[in-house]
């Protein structure tokens, strides 16, 4: 009876890596264009203002202001990245670029861990940070709309 | 057959424990709705990490941060002068007298190996921009670091919130601007 309980362990152990792996190995969803539209929507706000220079530099604010310490920054290329670490490490990536003649687009992308975020409440976070510290409301974009 | 029957039974309630166990592994890994959020006022945090200076010249501050910077041991990983940020890390030494010698007790005493930190990447980002009134330079500095243990394991992942060691470094950066620094509120 106890070599069958010893049995039944051993077993049950050596699935259990498979039981983790299968449930955390989501598939990457990159190709599924209506995933990509919507995450896109979720990570993206447009502001009515033509500074991309301070929007950047407030974007620099907001992060160091929710515990980031900046990686990198362009100008030119309207970008900036940084790393927050407790506990683990949350990575975010902020571009910059205009949209028509009188609005930026804003967008935020973020991975924890090893995982991409898609939590609409995350990038909801950021932006009502980054908004207060642009003087300016954010306006939520149409990923459809053309020029996104 | 009713052996059989409670081994089944038995097979089945291990199954169940390990799958769990499994799935508990994997909510850890999803991201926490905080994430983004901070244990504390950000306004305090601020205070402790910027410092304003009655100065228009924002690239004497940078060069100035980055001159410090080096006399502390640190590389300039990074810079974009037209943003007024200035990127910078140093690597050292992890070991803590402590921590070997509580490693030799558990050793001794347990017979097993306990590992203990060994290095550790301290990196820090310097911000600069413009005061409203465009009369003055807010500085802001963050440092956090990455300690890797004898087995080479990332073992901590944190922030730097010493508020003595951003006193210190704003104490030294207004003596190379030979300038007094205002806090921000």
């Amino acid at each position: 009876m106890f070599t069958r309980q010893l049995m039944a362990l051993v077993v049950c152990m050596a699935f259990t890596p498979l039981t983790m792996l299968s449930g955390c190995n989501a598939a990457p969803k990159v190709n599924d264009a209506e995933v990509s539209l919507k995450l896109r929507s979720i990570q993206t706000r447009s502001y009515d203002t033509t500074n991309a220079n301070n929007a950047l530099r407030v974007a620099m604010a907001t992060l160091q202001d929710l515990g980031f310490v900046i990686d990198n920054a362009d100008a030119d290329l309207g970008t900036v990245t940084a790393t927050k670490l407790d506990n683990a490490a949350t990575k975010m990536t902020i571009t910059v670029r205009a949209r028509g003649k009188t609005q930026i687009l804003v967008r935020a992308n973020a991975q924890y861990k090893l995982l991409a975020v898609d939590d609409p409440i995350f990038y909801q976070q950021f932006f009502t940070a980054y908004s207060k510290s642009m003087f300016l409301e954010a306006h939520e974009v149409d990923a459809a709309a053309p020029g996104l | 057959m009713m052996a059989h029957l409670s081994f089944f039974k038995h097979l089945v309630s291990v199954g169940l424990f390990f799958s769990i166990v499994g799935l508990t592994n994997c909510a850890s890994n999803t991201v926490p709705p905080d994430a983004l959020l901070m244990k504390e006022p950000t306004t305090e945090i601020r205070q402790r990490q910027a410092r304003r200076y009655a100065t228009t010249d924002e690239k004497q501050v940078i060069i100035a941060a980055s001159q410090l910077l080096q006399d502390l041991g640190f590389n300039v990983e990074n810079s974009a002068k037209d943003l007024g940020l200035l990127v910078v890390s140093k690597d050292r030494s992890a070991v803590d007298g402590g921590q070997v010698a509580g490693q030799i007790a558990v050793a001794v005493i347990l017979g097993v190996r306990m590992s203990v930190d060994k290095e550790q990447k301290i990196r820090a980002s310097v911000v600069t921009c413009p005061s409203a009134d465009r009369k003055a330079i807010d500085v802001r500095v963050t440092f956090q670091r990455l300690v890797w243990d004898d087995q080479g394991q990332l073992s901590k992942l944190e922030r730097l919130d010493d508020p003595e060691m951003y006193r210190d470094f704003y104490i030294k950066l207004s003596k190379a601007l030979f300038l007094e620094a205002q806090e921000v509120g």
